[in-house]
């Protein structure tokens, strides 16, 4: 044979098995790439036929066998793998000794071969390690054609295939078109879940049979390999091919599908637990907050820029801003919240102390001390919660012996509880203790001038009384408590934490202290109005109805100022007059009906714009005493809009509130 | 709020069965007494899902899919069509028609509730 011929084929040889390797290491983590394994093919396919043609028959022999092996891969029945990797590899090393025909005594060419063969043909051993795989069938899904118009409901579905045992659903939106095409009666989604394995085909008929659904079931261990390799893939398979697949959150599903999600935990086991927490400043947590808020505001302008630019690429990019900010939001308000258990430990100490010195043996039981809130809240409901917790020792509690004449147990019992229910942390404080006298607080009240002798009030009105500033009860004024000074100055710390706070008792059995607290101080809700040229702010959670200011009520009247809302009359305020504005009054008014812990009141606005998201801004000390303002926002056009100040604003409209006489002087 | 099922039949034991069998369950039932009275009541009324039987006279169960699926207010409401034979064409023309699937004459009353729930939920 000419000895440049063979040269040439070496040099050719040796670029064929470095792209070979090259390829096959790519492969590796790109396994979906069917560029890559084209590659692969085509390199073993030029090294087998030239290898043929010059002679070299030991390595056309390998080669072929290798191909054979591989080309199950290309044509899709069998799924890249680490261990393929690692085989074909192994075979790669073995062509230098091919070419030169070396003997291989311990038959590692027909070892290597084998187990290719073994790999791709789906035997038993070959797979990689099973627990990597979500055990069961894959079952996925799609509706066809106009479904949602024929009434199909996916959500049922969904719920009827939990039922039998569907775990890690997926929705694969990545079929949804941009808004502007998207046709209503459609459903542009798809679906796929782990069945437990052997579910029968007849259940699932079963379960499609009022869906025009395409549905395909799987064996998860099956060589069809896109699908497996999407859902059991290892973390790295970045391939573009995988849509974008986002959880259910109101279904059974895993944040992520199984394996994707195993490989980084482990990580992060491995890398010690000093990484399990990390110890952050507070001062640094409120900057975050801050410039979470200012990125909040700042997304609001740009939305309102997209809005007006029409432009749907654009568009489409400030909605997926607006996600990611919101996201973001949530996370960091996440980060600032502390569990409860921070501030108990001091209460404790306090109910001993007083336990002891009052002769009135309680036991303290606290509920949900792991419930969390944001941290400037817990530091600022401690001392509100101290008073609360003295007055139920101090007044509710009796005495041991006075308790010796009930049927109570002798210990008395003063529980501490807090849940999240909805947007809103639920606190109590509940004791067992000889509970509140209508009858008691009506006369006190009376006596300080706090109502009427004739008012007509409900049990639970008469309650709310105790919040009221100067108001006392107490018999003998003890060193601890009952000088009057306490209960408003809790309801006013509860309301500048746009919380609200609730009294229950029953007489002999105990009293109950509701407060309701928001999560966050920082961001909120707000409904936008216009007084005048100015626009304001109210928190959203506050407002329960808008209506239109009738016509006979548009001017203003010293004794007429009420609506009569289904029956009941709402007093309303004219924030027109409350802000001295003096432009022109607009043609139509409207009224907000917002509620605190005092009632109802409408406050007449000239016009509403619309909800957006808040981010609070506390005033300076300078307008600390601004009473119909709570705070400031910047609004997504960057100019400034004042929030105001709903529970002050309903209390000066109640008609039996002392700031309402304050006003009027 | 309960959902409420409209059950179109010209027989009245059909619609008793169905309509006793769904109050029972928590549902509010109105009830046609042919293709044409269904159709009136289906487009003046909410309603969150029809069960109608194919054979009625003025108008059969088909012709009042196609005209209620033709009608604004008759979008989206799931149908479930009552019928004597299996046969595929029919069911064929009712997915045509817009119906959503079909149940067949006799069913139990589990039956007819397990359908209910699987079209509107409980």
């Amino acid at each position: 044979m000419n000895e440049d011929l063979a040269a040439i084929f070496q040099e050719e040889l040796s670029e064929l098995v470095e792209s070979l390797e090259r390829a096959l290491l790519d492969l590796k983590s790109q396994p979906q790439d069917m560029g890559l394994i084209n590659q692969v093919f085509r390199d073993l396919h030029t090294i087998k036929g030239s290898g043929a043609m010059f002679g070299y028959t030991t390595l056309a022999g390998f080669i072929h066998d290798f191909e054979t092996a591989f080309d199950k891969v290309r044509n899709g029945t069998q799924s890249i793998t680490p261990e393929l990797i690692r085989l074909c590899l192994a075979a790669r090393d073995l062509i230098p000794s091919l070419l030169e025909d070396e003997p291989d005594p311990q038959d590692q060419r027909g070892q290597i071969l084998r187990a290719l063969r073994a790999e791709t043909s789906g035997a038993p051993g070959a797979q990689p390690a099973p627990s990597a795989k979500p055990e069961g069938a894959l079952l996925s899904f799609h509706l066809k054609g106009k479904a949602l118009a024929l009434g199909a409901r996916p959500d049922l579905v969904l719920e009827e295939l939990k039922t039998l045992g569907a775990t890690e659903i997926e929705a694969d939106i990545s079929a949804l078109p941009p808004l502007a095409d998207m046709d209503p009666d459609m459903c542009y989604m798809s679906w796929k879940m782990v069945m437990p394995a052997g579910v029968a085909e007849q259940d699932l008929d079963d379960v499609f049979v009022f869906v025009d659904a395409d549905w395909r079931l799987h064996s998860a261990t099956a060589p069809t390999a896109p699908t497996q390799s999407e859902i059991a893939g290892p973390p790295d398979t970045a391939s573009e091919a995988r849509p974008s697949a986002i959880p259910l959150p109101d279904t059974d599903t895993k944040s992520e599908s199984g394996t994707r999600n195993s490989t980084p935990k482990k990580d992060a086991a491995n890398s010690g637990d000093g990484m399990a927490t990390v110890r952050v400043p507070a001062a640094r947590l409120d900057t975050l907050m801050d410039t979470v808020g200012e990125l909040v505001t700042v997304e609001a302008r740009l939305a309102d820029m997209a809005r007006s630019s029409g432009d749907p690429a654009l568009v489409s990019t400030a909605e997926l801003i607006a996600q990611l900010a919101t996201q973001l939001r949530d996370a960091t308000i996440v980060m600032r919240m502390v569990p409860l258990r921070s501030i108990i430990g001091r209460f404790r100490r306090l109910i001993l102390s007083l336990s002891e010195s009052l002769g009135k043996p309680v036991d303290f039981v606290v509920v949900g001390e792991e419930t969390e809130l944001d941290k400037t809240m817990i530091e600022k409901l401690a001392d509100p919660l101290v008073h609360i917790l003295r007055n139920s020792i101090d007044h509710g509690m009796e005495t041991a012996q006075e308790r010796g004449k009930t049927s109570k147990p002798a210990t008395g019992r003063i529980e501490l509880s807090a849940i999240h229910a909805g947007g809103e942390v639920l606190i109590r404080v509940r004791d067992d203790g000889r509970g509140m006298s209508p009858e008691r607080i009506r006369a006190k009240a009376v006596e300080r001038g706090l109502i009427a002798p004739d008012a007509q009030l409900t049990d639970s009105q008469i309650f709310s009384l105790i919040f009221e500033p100067g108001f006392s009860t107490a018999d003998v004024v003890t060193e601890l408590s009952g000088r009057g000074v306490g209960m408003d100055v809790v309801r006013r710390t509860i309301e500048t934490l746009r919380g609200t706070i609730d009294v229950d008792s029953r007489l002999g059995t105990g009293t109950t202290v509701t407060m309701r607290l928001p999560l966050t101080l920082a961001i909120i809700d707000g409904l936008m109005i216009k007084v005048g040229e100015e626009t304001y702010t109210l928190p959203l959670s506050s407002v329960k109805e808008i209506i239109e200011l009738p016509k006979e009520k548009a001017i203003a009247s010293e004794t007429d100022d009420f609506l009569d809302i289904r029956g009941k009359f709402v007093p309303f305020l004219r924030l027109r007059n409350l802000l001295d504005c003096t432009a022109p009054d607009p043609d139509s008014q409207n009224v907000v009906i917002v509620e605190s812990g005092d009632g109802c009141v409408g406050l007449v606005v000239d016009r509403i714009i619309g909800t957006s998201q808040t981010v609070i801004k506390q005033m300076s000390k300078l307008h600390s005493r601004a009473r119909l303002i709570s705070g400031a926002t910047i609004l997504s056009d960057g100019s400034v809009a004042l929030i105001i100040d709903v529970s002050h604003l309903v209390s000066a409209a109640n008609p039996h509130s002392k700031l309402t006489r304050e006003l009027a002087a | 709020m309960s959902k409420t099922i409209l059950t179109v039949d010209d027989s009245p034991s059909i619609r008793n069965v169905v309509r006793m069998t769904l109050q029972e369950a928590g549902y509010t039932v109105i009830e046609g007494f042919d293709g044409q009275d269904g159709l009136e009541k289906a487009t003046t009324n909410h309603v969150d899902a029809i069960i109608v039987d194919q054979n009625m006279p003025r108008l059969n169960g088909i012709g009042m899919i196609k005209a209620l699926r033709e009608h604004p207010n008759g979008q989206g409401v799931p149908i479930v069509v009552l019928s004597t034979e299996s046969e595929d064409n029919l069911k064929q023309q009712a997915r045509d028609a817009g119906a959503l699937g079909w149940m067949v004459k006799p069913f139990t009353q589990d039956k007819l509730l397990a359908v209910i729930r699987k079209v509107v939920g409980a």
